[in-house]
């Protein structure tokens, strides 16, 4: 236990002894001079006249946006229809390859843990690291725009997120219930399908449910980078500077999420 | 009884009960999932002589795999790397600044009813606002740059932060707590005593995790004009030099892995 | 060859890769429908050796023979036949909790039905005919369609006997049957499987930490200790230094005593 003398000869008890002490002081200290250099660079590049000036375009933005231009609404039924479909057949397509991908990962499934893992890891962190609209910036790149690139944004993105979480749902099942299937003579297929399946169900439905969630809100946006959805009619009302539309769009997206959080909750209730 | 059950049930088929029992609403949701991907991938428009066109193309893109460039436009790779994390860092210390009394006001435990509201329906918000969408709105206010970069992201890790934080203190262990408040502390004190020891290997954690997303969509903010990595990935793309959006993908990917690999550690070490 | 000998070790040695010695060349035979205890402390490798009959666990060396098969050098096909005739019931039950009883019982036949049959649940008549006999006998027919974490300990129990037995076995390899179970229930579940040997002319491996209820069932008690054997023969002929000689120094009068009084 830190206790120094003091000059009077008394004990004093501290929380931590003089070195512990100096290291912590200079780890904060440091801590605070990488935020400060931080902080500098992006005022550097930041024009400060213009976010002096940020109280009065927000006021002017606000005040060109509404109300909202109702009327349009007619022109936003087939993007946000595209919208769901791009979340939703994405989010099937991405649980296709998640599977197995998940299973190859896995370390008390994998074929090889030397070959085959290392190699479905390396898929997995990919397209995890990468955002689904870059993905769908190198797809529109690819195979032109439209919601087939969308679509494959969005499942190349969730394969990752999915086969991630369903590995770790593997490695952590009872592994006393496959053993009790592998001891009545099963083949592999039939130990997955008896012992190892039923564990992971519900890792499985949640996943589904919650990736599909945040899918939804993803799809709104890749239309900005012409991957379709509601995003495209986003992206040319902001060219044209018409507010009031930007407005009812913000307002249908905001609402989609709002159901879409709405329903995965239900929808995960009553499978768990 | 028992016999006759028995008897019941030899020489009968059996099935496996169904999941959803009632045998309408059963086929009713296969019928109308069944309907729904046929007209929802009808309804997908496809001009399959761009795609295969374009697979030419992709396979350029695969191709600059193997022979990334990360030197041609090294400057504007670096600045946009810089940025970017300057970015995630200095909107990662606001955020998790912000984020914990705010989180301590979303928890239902030791805030007041009014606090509570307005703490989470700042949650609220921040979750139900795409970092993307919030990042063209702060553009267009702040102008172009890495501020409103900045702004977004910290904004997207409040909402984020204070959640956990707030549910991990209406998870913690109550009796802890109230035996520091049963010394007789002040509310600092006893946050100070009861609840933060609990929280804090959690906060860390999650903090960290938050730093490695805040990376993560830094990376895309470039590309509605909101600094970072993301602009020049965008160029990279608009002018096809595929070997440079290559590299620029490996760098981002081999960051996201030492971050993680990091995170990893720094958690397994408070925890 | 001596005949009727269900089961035989040879010089089985299981060594893990962290450098334990589980077991220690051990010379086993189990005859015909001999239901045979097997006690030892923790660690004795009681755990072990049934799952080195089986091949759960592999082997480092030695021979098992199942009747007149070797099982140690079985390919993977083989080796699933072979655990056909070998009903396993495990500790804490291993059902899969999340199908429901009859599929847990069903499950017992998979190394006899093809993949598409099992995963379409289309099980042959004879097959779920006799998964409800058995359920029948240990008394669950009306849980059939339940889920297994539905149900209680005994019952769970119950339905791995089942499950274990609609393999149409010939050897039943029991692991710790009774261990999480209150004293009355691992009473029944201890009877109801010697009650089955006995109808079916199984032979028996029953691993058991409970002295006195291995005494009160079996036939036959061999006790391990340090992977080797240390003691073989009838309950009745174990005395306080037996038990001394399989678990170490101990007060054992009142474990005897208790079961004495019990035949009594």
């Amino acid at each position: 236990m830190p206790v120094s003398t003091l000059t009077d000869g008394r004990k004093a008890w501290q929380l931590r002894d003089r070195k512990a002490q100096l290291t912590r002081w200079f780890a904060y200290f440091a801590a605070v001079a990488v935020f400060m250099w931080c902080w500098k660079k992006i005022s550097d590049s930041t024009t400060w006249f213009f976010v002096w000036d940020a109280p009065r375009i927000a006021s002017d933005i606000g005040s060109r946006a509404f109300p909202p231009r109702w009327s349009y609404m007619e022109k936003l039924w087939e993007p946000l229809w595209d919208t769901l479909n791009m979340a939703t057949l994405g989010t099937l397509l991405a649980l296709v390859f998640a599977v197995p991908i998940a299973f190859l990962a896995a370390r008390n499934t994998t074929p090889s843990a030397v070959f085959v893992r290392p190699v479905a890891l390396l898929i997995i962190v990919s397209s995890r690291s990468i955002n689904s609209l870059i993905w769908a910036l190198l797809l529109v790149a690819i195979i032109g725009p439209g919601v087939l690139a969308g679509l494959l944004a969005i499942a190349l993105r969730s394969i990752g997120f999915c086969a991630k979480l369903l590995y770790e749902a593997i490695e952590e099942i009872d592994h006393k219930q496959v053993e009790a299937v592998t001891a009545t003579g099963a083949n592999p297929l039939q130990v997955m399908a008896y012992g190892i399946v039923p564990q992971i169900m519900p890792a499985f439905a949640g996943v589904a449910v919650f990736r599909w969630d945040i899918n939804i809100r993803e799809s709104t946006v890749l239309g900005l980078v012409g991957a379709g959805g509601i995003g495209v009619q986003m992206q040319a009302s902001l060219n044209t500077l018409a507010w009031p539309q930007v407005a009812l769009i913000l307002l249908v997206i905001l609402l989609a999420v709002i159901v879409s959080e709405w329903v995965s909750a239900k929808v995960r209730g009553a499978i768990i | 009884m028992s016999a006759a059950a028995l008897d019941a049930r030899i020489g009968k088929p059996w099935k496996k009960p169904a999941f959803i029992r009632n045998p309408y609403l059963r086929w009713g949701l296969y019928i109308s999932a069944a309907i729904y991907i046929l007209l929802a991938v009808s309804s997908i428009e496809v001009n399959w002589a761009r795609v295969s066109e374009g697979l030419v193309r992709g396979w350029n893109f695969l191709a600059a795999f193997a022979e990334p460039d990360f030197l041609s436009r090294g400057k504007d790779i670096r600045e946009g790397m810089i940025e970017s994390v300057i970015m995630t860092v200095a909107s990662t210390v606001v955020g998790i600044l912000i984020s914990v009394p705010i989180g301590l006001g979303a928890a239902r435990n030791i805030a007041p009813l009014p606090v509570y509201l307005i703490c989470r329906g700042i949650v609220a918000l921040s979750r139900a606002l795409n970092e993307i969408i919030v990042a063209i709105l702060m553009v267009a206010i702040f102008g172009f740059g890495p501020l409103a970069g900045f702004i977004t992201l910290s904004f997207a890790t409040i909402g984020f932060l204070s959640k956990l934080l707030a549910e991990d203190i209406e998870d913690m262990d109550r009796v802890q707590a109230e035996a520091i408040k049963a010394t007789g502390s002040g509310w600092l004190q006893w946050i100070n005593y009861g609840v933060q020891p609990q929280v804090m290997p959690r906060l860390i954690g999650l903090s960290m995790y938050r730093l490695d997303i805040n990376f993560r969509e830094s990376a895309v903010l470039g590309l509605v004009g909101a600094g970072g990595i993301g602009a020049t990935l965008n160029t990279a793309f608009d002018r096809y030099e595929y070997d440079t959006a290559a590299a620029i993908l490996i760098i981002i990917i081999v960051t996201v892995m030492a971050l993680e690999y990091l995170s990893g550690i720094i958690r397994a070490r408070v925890q | 060859m001596y005949w009727g000998a269900m089961l035989r070790l040879e010089k089985l040695t299981k060594v893990y890769r962290t450098g334990d010695r589980a077991l220690d060349a051990v010379d086993l035979e189990v005859p015909n429908g001999q239901v045979v205890a097997l006690i030892g402390p923790s660690g004795a490798g009681k755990s072990t050796l049934i799952r080195c009959i089986n091949r759960l666990v592999e082997p480092s060396s030695g021979k098992v023979f199942i009747g007149d098969e070797e099982i140690t050098s079985l390919g993977a096909g083989a080796l699933r036949r072979a655990r056909r005739r070998m009903g396993m019931i495990f500790q804490e039950y291993a059902l899969v909790e999340r199908l429901t009883v009859m599929e847990n019982v069903l499950s017992g036949r998979l190394g006899y039905v093809g993949f598409w049959r099992s995963f379409f649940r289309k099980y042959p008549q004879s097959d779920v005919d006799e998964a409800f006999r058995l359920l029948d006998r240990v008394g669950l027919v009306e849980m059939a369609d339940k889920r297994a974490d539905e149900l209680s300990g005994g019952q769970r129990q119950r339905v791995g006997i089942a499950r274990a037995l609609i393999q149409n076995p010939a050897l039943l390899l029991v692991d710790e049957p009774t261990a999480s179970l209150d004293p009355k229930t691992s009473r029944q579940i201890m009877r109801l499987i010697c009650e089955l040997c006995e109808e079916r002319g199984l032979a028996a491996i029953i691993n058991i930490h409970d002295v006195a209820l291995a005494q009160m069932f079996v036939q036959r008690v061999i006790g391990l200790n340090k992977g080797a054997i240390a003691f073989d023969g009838a309950p009745d002929s174990m005395t306080e230094d037996t038990l001394t000689m399989i678990y170490g120094e101990e007060d054992w009068k009142a474990t005897i005593a208790k079961v004495e009084d019990e035949a009594a």
